[in-house]
């Protein structure tokens, strides 16, 4: 068994952009912002170019900063225009990320014809490929969408784990974050700047809108059948990281983009957990005879 | 009461629980509070009332530094709020958070804490312990583990209150805490907060409404954008007062006045 071998790199690289994508997004579908997974997503086209402008590399550690600037600057643009009071964030959402992609796509357009840097694979991916890209690390070959990929999540681990009870705070009462001397604004950022990084360490390899599925989806899912932060970000994990086998074999068996089915996937739990939810409320409030609580809008 | 906010020694009167001074916050170009000076006593239940759009909780919001302010200072027993984070505690309107979030009673009444731990540290059984005897103080040992959205309103309002009393604070703001809750509930919370009055701590509570002020509070400030009247009850509970604040909303006032023991002109 091998780490080039096809079919272990595309499952393993599936579950690593999976479980990445299912732990930083657990706290921004609970913040009620999943939208910022798709401005990002689409802004680090932006950052990409000018990292490849400035440097000349098409991927690395440069790329993955550059990335994560230009999410934190789609980020910051938003809440500037939001703050305006002029426009409401989802309409700051939809004013900045498409400027910052097309610009991306226009650099790229004007100066890189000729260098791999296409904006459909940004948007698509190609998961059916990711052994070919290797490296050979202490006389091992791995691929490198894996390689970044799992440098990405243990980041990101390391970072929720350390910043666990701020993220928390930040994410159920931002207010009570800030008046404790929290700095959620702070933790918010370096949580969305790690979004960026991650978004174009996946890339490479799913392509963006599969990275959004697995940053929205599982947590959301996740969401409709647990009722503690750590079960919901554990069983988000979870369902991004099944997801990836899955969604290979379906592939194979209908001939189709290993990717999309990966995607699909999660949305089949998604149905899942729905369904489970809508039983188990429903014999939760016939067996207590209650009427279910109002929202919780008062 | 009788400090002039020109008076010196009044910005570092530790005496003076809260003291603002030229205070102004505008949204926009409109001001939401216009040249507050206000000094509330340590140790009084204080009410601030005032209509719809008075600025109530954007003054709760100024004080603990959640709204940028245009100018004035503010001081908490004669220091910044940034100096004295650990003898507030804030309970906002049960409306600002989102209590289908996954978690339990007992662990939000632990986040009132997480400002105490350093920056890494997780909750332990300790503060858990803690936690737990907040909502003794409250009533809802009981419901420690419970999911919060399976709470009741007046519930999930106790909740909130025994994560601000986990601080053991010195001062409590409580935004509108009678909102939406039955009238056993607002007895218990009422009880509660005297209780802590009457321990020496100074509680500030947003308030709208009017029929039972006279009965809650010891010190009122009426606000309407601008302070209008400060002062202990009886010497500003008037109905000159209540007009000025609530200016054209006669249909208010009038209901107010129709009380058995409504106030007169002083």
């Amino acid at each position: 068994m091998s780490l080039v071998d096809p079919t272990i790199a595309i499952l393993i690289t599936g579950a690593l952009v999976g479980m990445t994508g299912a732990l930083l997004g657990s706290f921004l579908v609970l913040r009620g912002n999943s939208m910022l997974a798709d401005a990002i997503s689409h802004s680090i086209l932006f950052g990409i170019a000018v990292a490849w402008l400035l440097t000349g590399q098409t991927s690395g550690p440069v790329q993955i900063i550059g990335a994560a600037l230009s999410g934190v600057l789609a980020v910051f643009l938003i809440e500037l225009l939001t703050r305006t009071r002029r426009l409401r964030d989802d309409a700051a959402i939809g004013l900045v990320f498409p400027a910052l992609f097309s610009a991306g796509v226009v650099l790229i357009n004007v100066y890189a014809r000729d260098v791999h840097l296409d904006e459909h694979t940004v948007l698509l991916g190609e998961i059916g490929f990711v052994w070919l890209d290797t490296l050979t690390i202490a006389g091992m070959e791995i691929p490198r969408a894996m390689l970044t990929l799992s440098v990405m999540l243990l980041v990101d681990a390391l970072f929720v784990l350390a910043f666990f009870k701020t993220l928390k705070l930040a994410t159920f009462d931002a207010d009570l974050a800030r008046v404790l001397g929290l700095m959620p604004g702070l933790i918010f950022y370096a949580h969305l700047s790690l979004l960026s990084g991650t978004a174009v360490a996946a890339f490479d390899a799913v392509g963006v809108v599969l990275f959004i599925s697995f940053v929205v989806v599982p947590p959301a899912a996740a969401y409709l059948v647990t009722q503690r932060l750590v079960s919901l970000i554990a069983l988000a994990m979870l369902i991004a990281a099944a997801s990836a086998p899955i969604g290979y074999w379906m592939a194979v068996w209908l001939d189709v983009s290993i990717g999309g089915m990966m995607a699909l996937s999660t949305g089949g739990f998604l149905l899942l957990a729905y369904c489970w939810r809508r039983l188990r409320d429903h014999r939760h409030y016939r067996s207590r005879s209650l009427e279910p609580p109002p929202a919780s809008s008062a | 009461m009788s400090h002039s906010p020109s008076d010196p020694d009044v910005h570092h009167d530790p005496s003076i629980a809260l003291h603002l001074e030229d205070l102004t916050v505008s949204y926009g170009e409109r001001p939401a509070l216009w040249d507050i000076d206000l000094d509330v006593p340590a140790g009084v239940m204080a009410g601030i009332i005032g209509p719809n759009g008075a600025g109530k909780s954007t003054l709760i919001k100024a004080i603990l530094g959640l709204v940028p302010v245009s100018a004035g200072h503010i001081r908490l027993f004669g220091e910044p709020y940034g100096q004295q984070r650990r003898r507030v505690g804030y309970v906002p309107q049960r409306s600002s958070v989102d209590w289908e979030f996954p978690t339990t009673a007992v662990d939000v009444v632990t986040m009132g804490l997480y400002g105490q731990l350093s920056w890494w540290r997780w909750p332990g059984r300790g503060e858990r312990d803690q936690a737990l005897r907040a909502l003794e103080q409250v009533s809802m040992e009981s419901l420690a583990d419970r999911q919060i959205s399976e709470l009741s309103g007046g519930q999930q309002q106790r909740v909130f209150i025994a994560r601000a009393l986990v601080q053991n604070p010195d001062i409590l703001l409580l935004d509108e805490p009678m909102a939406g809750v039955d009238a056993t509930t607002e007895r218990q919370i009422i009880d509660l907060l005297r209780r802590l009055r009457d321990d020496g701590r100074t509680v500030i509570v947003v308030h709208h409404d009017l029929q039972t002020v006279q009965r809650y509070f010891d010190w009122l400030a009426f606000l309407n954008v601008r302070i209008i009247a400060a002062g202990a009850l009886e010497h500003v509970y008037t109905a000159n007062n209540l007009r000025r604040a609530y200016g054209g909303q006669v249909a208010l006032l009038d209901e107010a006045q129709n009380r058995p023991n409504a106030p007169s002109d002083a």
